[in-house]
């Protein structure tokens, strides 16, 4: 298995082209809302490429009438509660954490203008 | 040698009087102190903490109460919540964030009358397997400084590894508390998906995440699973069944228990790790075991499956992580954009930040059915091959990792070989299965482990065979050196 792995790798790493452009991974990275500066954008795009092409391994894979599986114990569902309240007020300790407050607010940079 | 006692040893000091927990919890602080500024296991220390929770446990002790905890120090993983306690995960982004409650492990663990000694160290977010992706550095293994410990509990592990504590917790998503476990010999248990209550532990991939044990053997991390385990309202994957007795079942006859042997995890293992897992096998058949080779043909697909399923639920998870309500914010944002974009840039470390886009690209539209959904059909694929091996067996062994603990440096700059190490994990991860890995040799003079894996909710069973193992061997007894 192993060894299967190492082959793999092989012909990931001797295919030069990249999987991925940088223009690529700068639309990734603004779907992520990540800023990725310029030294580290060559990083990503190799990396990327790499476990793209990693990964592209799936496609061999026989999955015809195969139901996809999102979890590991099925025939679970989601419990309800009874609607009655269990919480209470917290803001002022769960803020102590937040970057900025105001008036029991959050503060953020003026979003309309 | 306090250090060097069973759990059930120093339990019984504890509840006949021979030992305060004040007195324990000190001498494990001391070693802390000793041990822990080259080994770099720890984030936080809580002494003042630890010394009010070992005060509390001595008035409990005296009152009369008793409980196979009470009074013991633990280490938790900084994934965990901890009331009033910094609570990282390992990430720059959280290195000011004082969880303001606990998560149920840390409660249930408290109730049991556990001292929390510590956070460990951890690889950011609990996304990677050496423990280098951590913002507060990478952590030594204690048989090899120049090696690393495993990830991404290589804190909780290599503090084991060390006796700085008798305990300590992890979680394992694709392998993060047995290959640490293998990598620096000591006992890690991976519990069944949903077993284990998931509320207050920092989501990474939760389809996959489960929170565990380290242990310096079986036979101590079973009160700390049995005390763990079990129902929480609060997580809504946690299961609603039954916890056993994990130290009643241990000691039972392995007779008749059937074994199977895991084919591809064999082929193209270095001969001596298989030797070794060859000689584990040995053991049991000696205590009566049955065995005989089984096979996951869709296992070799597993690290691609895991590398699509995990960083898609990552990319999900951490959008949390946005620079407003808690966590890192960027200097004089221009606008809001600017503000999540560089507050997420600059609080998430280089690996984060990849499997971040590698989720965001498996999902985003045009590419989500040939990545995303194809990788949930195979994991079924290779779901259904455990079902297959389980109707032939009661459990199935191979190795934990392909080898012993590598060089630190020698494999961050590549992420794809990183993301091997977890080959023989994976599968329990992808299939909700539990796991356990058991010191079984020493290769040049570094440790590996045996895995056993069974089918959901055989924790009772496992512990069980591997209590026989180490009753049999004592791979589990050796430390590294210096740490006597």
């Amino acid at each position: 298995m192993r060894q299967l792995f190492l082959r793999e790798m092989q012909r990931i790493f001797s295919t030069s082209t990249m999987s991925l452009t940088r223009q690529d991974v700068e639309k990734i990275a603004h779907l992520a809302r990540l800023a990725i500066t310029d030294q580290e954008m060559p990083v990503y795009v190799g990396s990327l490429s790499a476990i793209v092409n990693f990964v592209d391994e799936l496609s061999k894979a026989q999955t015809d009438r195969v139901e996809p599986m999102a979890h590991p114990l099925e025939g679970q569902h989601q419990r309800l509660r009874a609607d009655v309240v269990t919480e209470t007020d917290h803001h002022e300790q769960y803020q102590t954490n937040a970057p900025a407050v105001a008036s029991g607010l959050y503060v953020v940079p003026r979003v309309i203008e | 040698m306090l250090h060097t006692l069973s759990i059930g040893e120093l339990a019984e000091r504890l509840s006949t009087g021979k030992l305060s927990s004040v007195e324990l919890t000190r001498h494990f602080l001391d070693r802390i102190e000793r041990f822990n500024p080259a080994l770099n296991a720890l984030i936080t220390v809580t002494a003042e903490g630890a010394l009010a929770d070992a005060k509390a446990a001595d008035a409990r002790l005296a009152a009369g109460e008793r409980g196979p905890l009470l009074g013991i120090p633990l280490i938790h993983k900084d994934i965990f919540c901890t009331e009033g306690v910094k609570t990282s995960c390992g990430s720059k982004m959280l290195d000011n964030f004082v969880s303001p409650y606990d998560a149920t492990v840390v409660k249930r663990l408290k109730a049991a009358g556990v001292v929390m000694l510590a956070k460990a160290n951890m690889d950011e977010f609990a996304m990677g397997s050496s423990n280098e992706t951590s913002y507060y550095g990478p952590v030594k293994n204690p048989w090899d400084p120049t090696k690393v410990p495993g990830g991404s509990s290589g804190g909780s592990a290599a503090a084991l590894a060390a006796r700085l504590a008798p305990l300590s917790t992890g979680t394992d998503t694709g392998g993060s508390i047995r290959q640490p476990a293998a990598l620096t010999g000591v006992t890690g248990v991976k519990p069944t998906y949903g077993r284990v209550s998931r509320y207050g532990m920092i989501a990474f991939a939760s389809s996959l995440d489960q929170a565990g044990v380290f242990a310096r053997s079986v036979a101590d991390a079973a009160p700390v699973l049995g005390a763990m385990a079990g129902f929480d309202p609060l997580d809504s994957t946690s299961v609603d069944v039954p916890v056993p007795d994990y130290q009643a079942a241990l000691g039972l006859p392995l007779k008749g228990l059937k074994i199977g042997l895991l084919r591809e995890f064999f082929e193209g293992l270095e001969p001596r790790n298989a030797a070794l897992i060859q000689a584990a096998l040995k053991v049991y058949k000696d205590l009566g075991a049955e065995t005989r080779e089984v096979s996951l043909p869709h296992l070799p697909l597993s690290v691609p499956t895991y590398y699509v399923v995990a960083p898609a639920e990552c990319s999900s998870n951490l959008s949390r992580f946005d620079g407003v309500r808690y966590g890192y914010r960027c200097q004089s944002p221009k606008d809001l954009l600017d503000l999540y974009k560089r507050s997420r840039g600059e609080g998430f470390g280089a690996e984060v930040k990849r499997r971040i886009m590698t989720g965001t690209y498996v999902l985003s539209a045009g590419y989500f059915d040939a990545y995303y959904l194809k990788a949930q059909k195979v994991r079924r694929l290779i779901t259904d091959d455990f079902k297959a091996a389980f109707a032939q067996v009661d459990l199935v062994i191979g190795p934990t990792t392909p080898t012993p603990a590598f060089a630190i440096g020698a494999k961050i700059d590549d992420p794809v070989t990183m993301y091997l190490n977890d080959i023989y994990t994976i599968g329990a991860n992808l299939a909700g299965l539990p796991g356990v890995s058991l010191p079984c040799g020493l290769i040049d003079g570094l440790p590996v482990g045996v895995q056993l894996v069974g089918p959901h909710f055989s924790e009772a069973k496992l512990l069980n065979a591997g209590h026989a193992y180490q009753t049999a061997t004592d791979w589990h007894k050796q430390g590294p050196r210096g740490y006597e």
